[in-house]
């Protein structure tokens, strides 16, 4: 009967022992994840100065950088799980609305109607995504480190109140620049007749996705906005970008 | 001789916490639900079905049924209201979002002005199966609308209006979709003909009928709103025997309508509409089984939530 106890606190200690060995491996790959992407990014920002800098015009350069761009950016769909298994403690609906729509500027506009590609546009939201992301990660990466920097913290609360509008305005114009073409290509559309009575046309999806920002993109505006707030203002945080 | 102690009872918004209410010489073996009626007669746009009523600002809802001397309070009693906003009856509820397909397919059916091109206006599809599905389309949102009339016994519940609207808008908008692709002068009839729609009406009828009964034994069990005395069994009926094999065979009746209505019609948006109602109806049928199973001691071991043996 003793021995039973005991085996009851053993069992109890090995439980114990398996999640905090979880949670370090946890921790272990979140760190490398976060410095990676953080790395990631910051390859993309100096790939674009240095473009820049040499050719002296933006033309040509999201040809230039973008197959590190797509790489990066599709990576993120890594967060999506990282939620699901709930090592990050955010909601997996949210994390995966926000890292499609990247993933939907990235593949489905951007990089599948070239004509777009020298727009103005492009670049905002390109430039605007790097600083938003550079700053993003290594604020994770530092948080997970527990040594966080006063200016990150700062530059994370403060910077997505410029960033995130113009970051809209760059996709938006670049999905409405887009527009002209996607009708005269008819791509990614089906239409009647067809043996699965169904039709889609992807340049009034488009349309639609350009109005979804108007109710889309306050909420979460307004949403950073509290949080910032609730941040810098010296309460607990526990960190949940919804 | 006994004295009755009388309760008071103070009820306090849960939000910022201000008195909005003071009870005092409440019988002690009144009921939340009685509780409720006399905050309305303060507060008349609150009525009962409004208010949700804590013992903690966070905590969950009191039932109305629950009586106030068998509440963890002393014989003065805090509660905390929220406002749950304008509510509708369940019935109200299966009305509105029931005739809203029923009538919408039916203005796509008949071709109404401005939605195909003006040459097809109020003109009519030369196909069989578009009418035979308009037949059926009809029937299972008639049959719905006689059952939320005639059959369901709802309990006092209700549903929050803007979930109504959100509910409907689903609804609506989805059987003007597929409505939308069955009757456009383009529709394609299905691949193998004759005997796809054959096959499928059969499916079709064999699951609506299979659904009333289940329904139909539903009604049979004396229930008093949520809590039933005994779980639903296989009847005489042939229909009802899913109860062997799943918890809810009215959902799985409901999918296989579905499906037969997509078979039929061979066209993806119903399918799509099956599929989304089906990861919906599962949902519900995982927690009423949960229910079950937890309520009653010797709920059969066999049975499955939706699906027999696999789901």
């Amino acid at each position: 009967m003793a021995s039973g106890e005991e085996d009851g606190t053993v069992e109890e200690k090995e439980t114990n022992n398996k999640k905090r060995t979880k949670g370090a491996i946890a921790t272990a790959w979140l760190t490398f994840y976060n410095i990676a992407m953080t790395a990631g990014w910051l390859v993309l920002a100096v790939a674009m100065v240095r473009y820049y800098l040499q050719k002296g015009t933006h033309k040509g350069l999201y040809r230039n950088i973008a197959r590190t761009l797509k790489f990066f950016q599709t990576f993120a769909l890594l967060e999506v799980g990282h939620c699901a298994i709930g090592i990050v403690r955010t909601s997996v609906i949210v994390t995966g609305v926000q890292v499609c729509s990247r993933i939907f500027m990235v593949w489905f506009v951007t990089n599948s109607i070239r004509q777009i590609q020298n727009e103005e546009s492009v670049i905002l939201f390109v430039v605007v995504w790097t600083i938003t992301e550079i700053t993003r990660y290594s604020f994770y990466t530092f948080n997970l480190l527990n040594h966080l920097p006063y200016f990150i913290k700062w530059a994370r609360y403060n910077m997505f109140i410029v960033m995130y509008p113009l970051g809209v305005i760059g996709e938006l114009l670049t999905i409405h620049a887009s527009l002209p073409y996607v009708r005269r290509s008819g791509m990614y559309s089906l239409r009647l007749p067809n043996k699965y009575n169904v039709s889609f046309d992807y340049y009034y999806f488009l349309i639609i996705v350009m109005l979804s920002y108007i109710p889309l993109f306050p909420q979460l505006y307004f949403h950073m906005l509290r949080q910032r707030r609730r941040v810098l203002h010296g309460e607990i945080v526990v960190e949940k970008d919804e | 001789m006994s004295r009755t102690i009388f309760f008071e009872v103070e009820i306090l918004d849960s939000k910022t916490k201000e008195q909005l209410c003071f009870l005092d010489k409440v019988e002690p073996h009144s009921s939340v639900g009685d509780i409720k009626s006399l905050f309305h007669k303060s507060y008349p746009k609150w009525y009962p079905a409004r208010q949700a009523l804590r013992l903690d600002p966070k905590g969950k809802a009191l039932r109305n049924d629950d009586l106030l001397q068998n509440l963890p309070v002393g014989t003065s009693a805090t509660l905390y209201f929220r406002d749950l906003g304008p509510q509708l009856g369940w019935t109200m509820v299966f009305l509105a979002e029931y005739i809203g397909p029923l009538l919408i397919y039916l203005l796509f059916y008949f071709r109404v002005p401005y939605i195909y091109n003006h040459k097809y206006t109020l003109t009519s599809s030369s196909h069989h199966v578009v009418n035979l599905a308009c037949a059926c389309h009809s029937f299972h949102y008639i049959k719905r609308l006689f059952e939320t009339i005639f059959v369901h016994r709802f309990s006092n519940g209700t549903m929050p209006l803007r979930a109504t609207v959100r509910n409907c808008a689903y609804y609506w908008g989805f059987a003007a979709w597929l409505a939308y692709y069955i009757n456009h002068p383009l529709y394609t009839p299905p691949s193998y003909g004759k005997t796809q729609v054959r096959y499928a009406l059969i499916i079709f009828v064999l699951c609506e009928a299979g659904n009333f009964s289940v329904h139909w034994s539903l009604n049979s069990l004396k229930c008093e709103g949520a809590k039933c005395r005994r779980f639903p069994n296989p009847s005489k009926n042939p229909f009802t025997w899913l109860f062997f094999f799943v918890s809810c065979p009215n959902y799985t009746y409901e999918v296989g309508a579905w499906v037969g209505l997509s078979i039929m019609t061979q066209c993806v948006p119903v399918a799509l509409f099956t599929f989304l109602g089906f990861i919906q109806m599962s949902i519900w049928a995982k927690g009423k089984h949960k229910t079950y199973t937890r309520e009653f001691k010797d709920y059969p071991n066999f049975r499955m939530p939706i699906l027999p043996f696999i789901l």
